[in-house]
C-alpha cells in the first residue's frame, strides 16, 4: 500500500472512529442545545472520514464503505484515543478538546503538502474545524477548573500525544504540556481492546447480508 | 380577553395567541399538556432510533440517520422552549417524564428489531407523525404553530430518507425484503393507534380550544389514504384482512386495539420502563454539568 | 439564561425571529444556535440577543381617525376630475 493510502487510512480511520463515538451521545448528551451541536460535530467527523477514504479509495481500486467497514479490526490504522469509549461527559470534552488540538497541527502540515488532492481537502476539512475548536474552547475554558475534567486530561494525554507523528509533538506538548517525565506518548499500531467490540456494533447490520446493497 | 366564552368564539374564528396574552386558565393547562406530551415524544422517540445510528452499514446511512435523530432532539428544544414560556420550566418537564408522570406516543414505548424497523419507522412512524404535525401549524396558540413550521420543514428530509431505505431494501435481496415485511407487522398495530380513538373532533377539547385543527379520525383516514397504497405497490402486506377504501372513499379496517393502546401510554409498553431508565440515569450522571455551566437548578 | 435568535435566510433579506436556546453566556449561545438555526445551510447570519435586551412594545391605539397616515385616507379622484375639466374648458 502505498504512503499517500497509509496515510489517509490513518487519517479516514482516526475520524470515523472518532465520529462514531461522538454519535454515541445523540440524544442523550447534557443539554438538549448542546445535543445537537454535538451531533454536527459528529456528522462532520463522519463526513471527513468519507471524503479521506474516498481519495483512498481510488487508490486502492475500492470504494469509501468497502474501506469504513469491510476491514477487519486488525486492519484499522486509527490511534487508541478515538477508540476509548467515555461515555461521561468529562472524558468526553477532555477527549474532544485534546484531539482538536492535536488535529489543528496535523491539518496544518497536511494544507502544506505538495499533494495537491491531500492539501486541497485538508483546506476543506479545515473550514468545518472552526466550529469544533471554538466549541472545543468554550467548553475547555468553562471546565478549566472542574477537577473531573482536570483529571479526564491528565488520563488523555499520552493518548492524545500518540495521535500526532513525532515531528508534531513538540508544538502539542507547547499548546497542552504533559502530566510530568514518564509519561510517553501511546503509539500507533497497536489497538484497545475496546476496537473490536466498537467494530461488531459498527458492522453487525452490513456483516448481516453478505454483498448486499444497503 | 379574560373571558372564556369571548376567547372561544376568537380561537374557533381563527384568532391567534401570543405567550403575553390573557387566556383561560382551562385552555392554557390543556396547551401545556399537549405541547408536553409531544415534547416528551420527540425526546423519547430519540432512543429506539439512536441504537442504529451505530449500527448503520453506510457511511450516508449513518450521517443521513444521525441528522434524523439530531433533528428530533431539536424539536424537543423548540418544543419545551415554548412549555417553559408558557410557565413549566424544563427541568420540571424532564422530571415528569422520568418519573413517569407525564405521558409520550405510544409509539415510543416499542422496540426495534431490525434495519427493517429503521426503516419503516422513518416512512410510516414519521408521516403519521407529520400528518398531526401539519394540522398543528393552524393552532391557535401562535408559538407553537410557528415552531411546528420548522419541525415540518425538517420532517421532509426524514420522510424522504425513509423511503430511500425502503426501496433500497425492497430492491435488494429476498432476505431485505423480509425485513420490510416483517417489522410492518410488527408496527402495523400501534401505528393504527397512534392517532388516538376516534372521539369526534367536536368533543375533543383539543379540537375545540383551536389546539388541534383535526380530529383523531380524520388524521388516521388520511394516513391510510397517502400511505396503504404506497404500502401495497411495493407488493407488502398489511396484516388487517378488514383493511379496503369504499366506494365512497373512506377507510374501513380492524378495530384498533384501544386496550394496547391506554395500557402503553400509561407506562406498560415494552420498553417504556428501560428507557425512562436511561434517560434517568444519564440526567442524573451528568446533573453536574448542567449545575456548574449550564447555570440550570440542577 | 434565554438567548433570542434572528436569522437572516440570504443576502439582502431581513432577520427574522427564529427562536430562542437556553445557554450560560453569549458564546455558548452563538455555539448552539449557529447549529440550531443552521446546520442546513438555511441560514447565512444570526443575531443573538439575551431575552431580557429585547423590549416589546404593543401599546398602539388610532382613536381619532389618521386618515392622513393612510393610502385610502386620500380621494383624489373627484379633485382630478375636476381639474381635468377645467384644464381642457380653458384650452379651447
Amino acid at each position: 500500500m502505498s504512503e499517500r493510502a497509509l496515510l489517509l487510512l490513518e487519517y479516514a480511520d482516526d475520524e470515523l472512529i472518532l465520529g462514531w463515538r461522538d454519535s454515541e451521545w445523540t440524544g442523550i448528551a447534557p443539554s438538549l442545545e448542546e445535543d445537537v451541536a454535538f451531533s454536527s460535530i459528529a456528522q462532520n467527523e463522519i463526513g471527513h472520514a468519507r471524503a479521506l477514504y474516498e481519495l483512498a479509495a481510488r487508490d486502492l481500486g475500492t470504494t469509501a464503505d468497502d474501506l469504513a467497514f469491510d476491514r477487519d479490526p486488525a486492519e484499522y490504522r486509527c490511534a487508541q484515543l478515538v477508540e476509548l469509549r467515555k461515555l461521561d461527559w468529562a472524558h468526553t470534552i477532555a477527549r474532544h478538546w485534546l484531539y482538536e488540538t492535536a488535529d489543528e497541527l496535523r491539518l496544518a502540515a497536511l494544507k502544506d503538502s505538495d499533494d495537491e488532492e491531500v492539501a486541497g481537502l485538508a483546506a476543506k476539512m479545515d473550514r468545518e474545524e472552526v466550529y469544533h475548536r471554538l466549541h472545543a474552547r468554550m467548553w475547555a475554558d468553562r471546565l478549566r477548573d472542574e477537577p473531573r475534567f482536570q483529571e479526564a486530561v491528565v488520563g488523555l494525554w499520552p493518548y492524545a500525544a500518540g495521535v500526532l507523528p513525532e515531528e508534531l509533538r513538540e508544538s502539542f506538548m507547547d499548546i497542552v504540556p504533559g502530566p510530568g517525565p514518564g509519561t510517553g506518548p501511546v503509539e500507533r499500531g497497536v489497538h484497545s481492546d475496546e476496537l473490536r467490540p466498537l467494530w461488531e456494533e459498527m458492522t453487525m447490520v452490513r456483516r448481516s447480508i453478505a454483498g448486499a446493497t444497503w | 380577553m379574560t373571558n372564556a366564552a369571548e376567547f372561544l368564539e376568537y380561537v374557533q374564528s381563527g384568532g391567534q395567541v401570543e405567550t403575553g396574552d390573557s387566556m383561560p386558565d382551562e385552555y392554557r393547562a390543556k396547551l401545556v399538556k399537549f405541547i408536553e406530551m409531544h415534547g416528551n415524544s420527540e425526546l423519547m422517540g430519540v432512543l429506539p432510533e439512536r441504537e442504529w445510528i451505530l449500527r448503520a452499514p453506510t457511511l450516508q446511512r449513518k450521517l443521513a440517520l444521525t441528522a434524523k435523530v439530531q433533528d428530533e432532539v431539536g424539536h424537543a428544544q423548540l418544543i419545551y422552549r415554548v412549555v417553559e414560556d408558557l410557565g413549566k420550566p424544563r427541568s420540571q418537564c424532564l422530571a415528569d417524564l422520568v418519573s413517569g408522570k407525564a405521558k409520550f406516543h405510544n409509539v415510543f414505548h416499542y422496540p426495534t428489531r431490525t434495519w427493517g424497523d429503521v426503516g419503516v419507522i422513518a416512512w410510516l412512524v414519521d408521516a403519521a407523525a407529520i400528518i398531526s404535525q401539519k394540522a398543528l401549524l393552524k393552532c391557535s396558540y401562535a408559538p407553537y404553530a410557528r415552531i411546528m413550521k420548522k419541525i415540518c420543514w425538517e420532517e421532509s428530509f426524514h420522510i424522504l430518507h425513509g423511503r430511500d431505505v425502503i426501496l433500497t431494501l425492497m430492491n435488494g435481496t429476498d432476505e431485505q425484503r423480509e425485513l420490510v415485511q416483517e417489522a410492518l407487522t410488527r408496527w402495523w398495530g400501534p401505528l393504527m393507534q397512534f392517532h388516538g380513538n376516534p372521539i369526534p373532533r367536536e368533543k375533543d377539547p383539543m379540537y375545540i380550544w383551536r389546539i388541534k385543527s383535526q380530529g383523531n379520525e380524520e388524521a388516521r383516514q388520511q394516513f391510510l389514504d397517502g400511505y396503504v397504497p404506497q404500502i401495497w405497490e411495493l407488493g407488502l402486506t398489511v396484516p388487517d384482512p378488514k383493511l379496503r377504501k369504499r366506494d365512497d372513499g373512506v377507510w374501513e379496517y380492524g378495530e384498533p386495539d384501544w386496550d394496547e393502546l391506554r395500557h402503553v401510554v400509561t407506562g406498560h409498553g415494552p420498553k417504556t420502563q428501560e428507557r425512562l431508565e436511561l434517560r434517568r440515569r444519564m440526567l442524573e450522571q451528568e446533573a453536574w454539568v448542567r449545575s456548574v455551566v449550564l447555570a440550570e437548578a440542577a | 439564561m434565554i438567548f433570542e435568535v434572528f436569522r437572516q435566510e440570504k443576502k439582502g433579506a431581513p432577520f427574522t425571529h427564529a427562536g430562542s436556546v437556553v445557554a450560560p453566556d453569549a458564546t455558548f449561545a452563538q455555539a448552539f444556535a449557529h447549529e440550531q438555526y443552521g446546520r442546513r445551510q438555511e441560514s447565512v447570519a444570526l443575531w443573538v440577543v439575551p431575552r431580557d435586551a429585547v423590549h416589546e412594545v404593543t401599546d398602539f391605539h388610532d382613536e381619532l381617525e389618521k386618515t392622513y397616515h393612510r393610502v385610502d385616507g386620500y380621494s383624489l379622484k373627484a379633485k382630478l376630475k375636476e381639474a381635468r375639466e377645467r384644464a381642457s374648458a380653458s384650452s379651447s
